[in-house]
């Protein structure tokens, strides 16, 4: 279990790394913590050429408030987030909470929030946090060229996303506070990827709810809004059992998750029913 | 005859000088906690080259063409071997027995002509480092005639089954029906109540966390080829080592250095270790073999699974009357040496009736051959199943008849010793019942019969259940040989050694990698002498220094080569006694052991230190006894009387499942065991934790699958599900402490203990949470998704 | 692609100048150009946590860094804690209550507790737990470990000199070593 051969770049800037990315084509990979990446090159299951390590590139490891919003440098960590709950406020506390669920403590230290955006696994926290969310990701293209992409148009399929090989992810944008927002999951194992994951959002006016968002990790290939659970609340009622539960079977039918050694497609549904429910709890709760 | 052992942190030396029974601080851990072992990868030799394997990627094919030119071309690669060009012999285990009980197969060091599961080795390639020796593995092209595979024990036994070897009619290797009780229809149609189980376990990796690997030399000076290699066994991989090559065994040094444990999977011995020693011996050079994981999840020896199809009948006050079962282990490709394809199902078809008094009994044990991974023992070998099986059997009977199931075992458990079973095997006395109500005494105590009760009114869902059984630890010549391995594992022999300072170093055939022997047979030793286990050092896994052996395996360390080094110690006393009397110018019974030396019995003042009696000994044999012989040394062996010696234990679970998710909770985990006298008890409690934990591991996580063309399903640990400290409950531990007479310590041996009962205990739990729903689960592991799913449909 | 790179690695407070392809593994590098043998190898993938090592204070796979990435980072492993005569309170907990048989994740385990501990002194035994949950051990069966662990926090929270800074990584503006 040793990598292929490949060379080393190290980026002394965003500048820096864009032009090595533009001059060593498509065979180059960008590495920050290395959490998913270097697994994958020691089952040689990917073999870059060319590895352009940004982890020095400071300039992308921050937690900015901006406005109502919150920007998150690419290469602030999992335990910066975790650790931030503070800073971050009733607003987006739910990032840092949701931190708990990412593998254990080393793979948070070294693990970050852009690696996991442009990773792409599905039932990846910080993918269901963006597309719950409706965050923004900002990546830098050759010359300087920067775009923004919403989470709902950033994840393709498995480990795919719409970042361009050339393309750095810089920043996550929350554009907005999600006070009354939780993430749950369920891996058999403690620390696992989710076997599912669910993430709710909701608009509450004291007891009531008013609307809110719905995401689903490991149901599909991308992390998924429901609407048709989001439906559910936007007609909204009293924070409560009942509604929580319409809400959860509305997710649980709306989905056709796929099988694997995890569990069912009929398992996946049941899981999403009840962890909808949980996180509507939760949510609730805050 | 039980006593409850306290907790004794500190060190004990009282005035019988004892140090058993005492949580000595292990001798292993200053270098261990400071990273100061030495375990295989640490081991560098000046030019050595590192080996990786090319390895089968179809699970059952004629191998066309095994082309290394690309391997031999790629850069850092030194060499590229395979069986043709080493030329060496195969590793067969056998056992006497007729062609229709038994067939030996052959298992080259390389494949040949054919594959038989995926990871199957075919070429060794030698690198300049383990970098470029996997991209000369990944250069390798090999061609095969792909085959149907058989990837299950139904297909193997299916009548137009293709053949994992031309040899094994119906791909079985064994087939023994080692009792059948006369009469034994008419007790089944007979009894008031019939209750049949049929059970699987998957297949699993025991899983030492330092994967297998070897450094091979060749040492000129000792005209010997040395090899340093994580073995369970290393006279046993000698044998193989100078057999498959050809040369005599003196010749051959097989050196064991700390190893990150074993579980059984290093206790047979690997093919892997063949070719790179061979490889050293061709280049001339040390080569270092080290698997990686993905290898050892894939191509490793594997284990347990197997399918049990059990009835029992019972009498209408819950006695049992008649157990009948046929058992089918799927040992995969090959037969592993030197236990062979026939380890799992003899081990269960002799020790299945277990801590019962069962009166009629019929057993049908087969192994059969299928395109995976080989099988070899993993700890507890069998018995996590046929116990399973067994307490299943119980549970299902206490429900048929509408009996408290504690309370069913309480009828039947063996009570009067020692008691001959209907499997022939002797038991000496345990506490089979005083374990079982103290353990449920425990549960009713802390009031868990209660909190099930209550819970369930707000919808939570408990179960409790017990797994009551016995574990056969001293493991004797004459048992294995009913067997009939031609290679009989059983004694072990013990030097004990003192030097001219009194210091002592003793030799045994086991072999500590995690067991704690540095620390525990040091105890026994220093108790005999009288000496601070400070002053004894130990000496094992390394076939030069020790006489012969059979390591360490089936919970045999501390009973069988703790007495070989008691009777050692005690034949070293003799001498010192002897020469003592002599020195003192007593009567040899009048001179006693004390504080590190010996005295007068009738003038305490007389005394002599062990330095004074060495220093005669060896440096001033002149003044010695005439009829005595230079030196202080002993040579002792020992094997267990008869049948040997029984270990016994009950396990408590409190499981809770969570009807959202199907996730078992263990909420609670009791163990009331009795391995005899406990020589250290923090040892003791950590091997029964430890085994407990693989029996949860077992229970509810692990598991190997492979799909209908032989691939397997696990690469990585994130599809093979080792339980972390997430999952893993705190045990609390009871000890009951019955002596054997059997050993010369009194000791029973623990090392399997845990992972034996918390199969059972667990599935029994979760079946007695499971009750309202009447839906009965008896295949291991227990899914959540399958939990999930029951509490779906009743509700 | 093959070229060698030279990097200055900072462990356990000294500098060492090597030679190492891009491809090398740090944990490689540890043990077998440095040979400190103490940190082990067990999965190669990130899970089993035998090769946790600090890096910058905080526990890390060395399984899952290159030498290359590694230069500037103060790097720590079990080598820095006490030795075998005079071991360090966590090793000593960590004897003290078995939480060791065979002993090849003890390292690994030893620093990820070292790391974990210096920013949460005050962790609670379920968070140690959930902490202690990144390591395979196949031995102990966790409890002891976890046992080890929370007894060294709360001797060193009673000890006097308690100090709960935590380590703030300090990245570095190198650019990449250049091939020799």
């Amino acid at each position: 279990m040793k990598p292929a051969a490949f060379s080393y770049h190290r980026a002394r800037d965003v500048d820096g790394a864009s032009e090595l990315l533009s001059q060593l084509g498509g065979d180059a990979k960008l590495v920050a913590g290395g959490q998913s990446l270097v697994p994958m090159m020691n089952f040689r299951l990917a073999r870059p050429r060319h590895l352009v390590d940004i982890a020095r590139l400071d300039e992308l490891s921050h937690i900015t408030p901006d406005g109502a919003g919150l920007r998150i440098g690419a290469l602030t960590t999992h335990h910066t987030v975790e650790t931030a709950k503070a800073r971050l406020g009733g607003g987006f506390a739910v990032l840092s909470d949701a931190m708990s669920w990412v593998g254990h403590v080393p793979i948070r230290s070294m693990g970050t929030v852009g690696g996991s955006l442009a990773h792409a696994d599905a039932t990846a926290e910080w993918c269901l946090l963006a597309v719950l969310l409706d965050a923004t990701v900002t990546v830098r293209g050759p010359d300087r060229a920067e775009r923004t992409i919403d989470a709902a148009d950033l994840f393709l399929g498995f480990y795919t996303t719409t970042v361009e090989p050339d393309e750095i992810l810089t920043e996550v944008i929350f554009p907005r506070p999600a006070p009354h927002a939780a993430l749950t999951e369920f891996a058999q194992r403690h620390g696992d990827f989710a076997t599912v994951a669910a993430a709710v959002d909701l608009d509450l006016d004291g007891g009531t709810v008013r609307g809110g968002r719905v995401a689903l990790g490991g149901v599909a290939p991308v992390p998924v809004r429901v609407s048709a659970a989001e439906e559910v609340l936007r007609r909204g009622g009293p924070a409560g059992p009942e509604l929580f539960a319409e809400c959860a079977t509305a997710a649980a039918s709306a989905i056709d998750p796929p099988a694997d050694a995890d569990g069912s497609a009929e398992y996946r549904t049941n899981l999403a029913r009840t962890l909808v429910t949980r996180a509507c709890e939760e949510a609730a709760h805050r | 005859m039980s006593t409850t052992v306290p907790h004794n942190p500190e060190p004990r030396f009282d005035v019988d000088g004892t140090w058993v029974g005492a949580s000595v601080p292990r001798r292993e851990d200053p270098r261990l906690v400071t990273g100061r072992g030495r375990f295989v990868d640490d081991i560098t030799l000046p030019r050595m080259a590192h080996a990786q394997f090319v390895r089968s990627t179809v699970a059952s094919g004629a191998v066309e063409e095994i082309d290394l030119t690309g391997t031999r071309d790629t850069p850092g690669v030194i060499a590229a071997f395979t069986a043709a060009d080493l030329g060496l012999g195969d590793i067969t285990a056998v056992l006497e027995r007729p062609p229709s009980e038994f067939v030996p197969t052959d298992m080259p060091v390389l494949a040949r002509d054919r594959v038989r599961f995926v990871g199957e080795p075919l070429a060794i390639v030698i690198a300049e480092d383990p970098y470029t020796a996997e991209d000369g593995v990944e250069a390798a092209r090999v061609s095969y005639r792909s085959e149907q595979a058989v990837v299950s024990d139904e297909q193997a036994l299916a009548e137009d089954a293709p053949l994992v070897h031309d040899n094994a009619p119906n791909n079985t290797l064994l087939d023994v029906s080692m009792f059948a009780t006369d009469g034994i229809d008419d007790v089944f149609a007979d009894a008031d109540c019939v209750v049949r189980v049929d059970a699987r376990s998957s297949r699993q990796n025991a899983l030492p966390l330092e994967t297998r690997g070897v450094v091979a030399s060749w040492d000129d000076r000792e005209e010997q080829l040395v090899v340093q290699t994580c073995t369970q066994v290393p006279h046993q991989v000698r044998t193989v080592l100078a057999r498959s090559l050809r040369r005599d065994e003196r010749a051959v040094r097989v050196v064991v250095p700390d190893m990150g444990g074993g579980f059984g999977q290093k206790c047979v011995v690997g093919r892997e270790e063949i070719a790179a020693a061979a490889a050293a011996l061709r280049l001339q050079r040390p080569v270092k073999w080290i698997e990686d994981r993905k290898d050892a999840l894939s191509a490793a020896f594997l284990a347990r699974e197997q399918h049990y199809d059990a009835r029992a009948a019972f009498d209408a006050d819950g006695r049992i009357l008649a157990l009948d079962v046929d058992i089918v282990c799927d040992m995969g490709a090959y037969s592993c040496y030197p236990f062979s394809a026939g380890i799992e199902p003899l081990m269960a078809s002799s020790e299945m009736p277990g801590v019962y008094r069962v009166p009629a009994y019929r057993v049908r044990g087969r192994a059969v051959t299928t395109n995976k991974a080989p099988s070899a023992p993993y700890r507890g070998v069998s018995r996590p199943q046929h116990v399973m099986v067994m307490e299943r059997l119980f549970e299902r009977a206490s429900r048929e008849l509408g009996m408290d199931p504690v309370e069913i075992r309480r009828r039947n458990v063996i009570t009067t010793f020692p008691y001959t079973g209907v499997n022939g095997v002797t038991y000496d006395p345990g506490t089979y019942l005083e374990s079982l109500d103290l353990c449920e005494q425990l549960v009713r105590d802390e009031g868990w019969y209660d909190r099930k009760r209550e819970l369930a009114r707000e919808g939570r869902v408990l179960g409790v259940g017990y797994c009551c059984f016995n574990e056969r630890t001293g493991y004797a010549t004459e048992a294995f040989a009913k067997r009939k391995m031609t290679a009989v594992p059983g004694f072990d022999i013990s030097e004990v050694r003192m030097d001219t300072t009194g210091a002592v170093v003793v030799t045994s055939g086991t072999l500590s990698h995690g067991q704690s022997h540095e620390t525990t047979l040091a105890q026994i030793v220093a108790t005999r002498l009288g000496l601070d286990p400070a002053r004894v050092k130990l000496h094992q896994g390394d076939t030069d220094r020790v006489t012969y052996g059979w390591g360490t395996f089936a919970s045999r360390s501390a009973t069988i080569g703790g007495s070989a080094v008691s009777l050692a110690a005690d034949r070293l006393v003799e001498k010192l006694l002897h020469i003592g009397a002599h020195m003192l110018e007593t009567r040899p019974d009048n001179v006693e052991l004390h504080d590190g030396g010996v005295r007068q019995r009738d003038d305490h003042g007389q005394t002599l230190s062990y330095a004074a009696i060495a220093d005669t000994a060896y440096l001033r044999a002149e003044r010695l006894p005439k009829d005595t012989d230079p030196g202080l040394t002993a040579t002792a062996s020992f094997d267990p009387p008869g049948d040997g010696t029984f270990a016994n234990a009950t396990h408590a679970v409190v499981a809770e499942l969570h009807p959202g998710t199907g996730r078992v909770e263990i909420l609670r985990y009791l163990c009331v065991e009795d391995c005899g006298i406990v020589i250290n008890p923090q040892v003791v409690e950590g091997q029964c934790r430890g085994g407990i934990a693989q029996g949860i591991a077992g229970a509810l996580y692990e598991r190997i699958s492979y799909d209908e063309q032989g691939e397997p399903s696990c690469a990585s640990f994130i599809d093979y599900k080792v339980p972390t400290a997430g999952e893993i409950p705190d045990v609390e531990i009871h000890h009951l402490e019955t002596p054997s007479d059997l050993t010369e310590n009194g000791a029973k041996g623990v090392g399997e203990g845990g992972t034996i009962g918390a199969p059972a205990a667990v599935l029994n739990a979760v079946n007695d949470a499971l009750r309202p729903t009447g839906i009965e689960l008896d295949t291991t592991p227990i899914a959540p998704e399958t939990v999930q799913r029951a509490l779906e449909e009743s509700s | 692609m093959t070229d060698q790179y030279l990097v200055t690695l900072t462990v356990n407070g000294e500098d060492h100048e090597l030679l190492v392809t891009a491809r090398r593994t740090l944990v490689d590098a540890l043990r077998h150009d440095l040979h400190l043998t103490g940190t082990h190898v067990g999965c190669e993938h990130g899970v089993c946590g035998a090769c946790t090592i600090l890096v910058d204070g905080a526990p890390a796979r060395a399984c899952l860094m290159f030498a290359v990435q590694a230069e500037g980072r103060d790097l720590r492993t079990v080598e820095s804690l006490g030795s075998p005569d005079s071991p360090n309170d966590l090793q000593r907990a960590f004897s003290e209550h078995h939480a060791l048989q065979c002993g090849f994740c003890t390292p690994g385990f030893l620093m990820l507790a070292e790391g974990f501990l210096a920013s949460r002194p005050r962790a609670t035994k379920a968070e140690i737990r959930e902490a202690v949950s990144a390591n395979l051990c196949r031995c102990t069966g966790y409890q002891t470990i976890v046992e080890a662990v929370d007894d060294c926090a709360s001797r060193r929270r009673c000890a006097p000199d308690t100090t709960e800074g935590e380590a703030t990584p300090e990245p570095g503006q190198n650019d990449t070593p250049r091939p020799a």
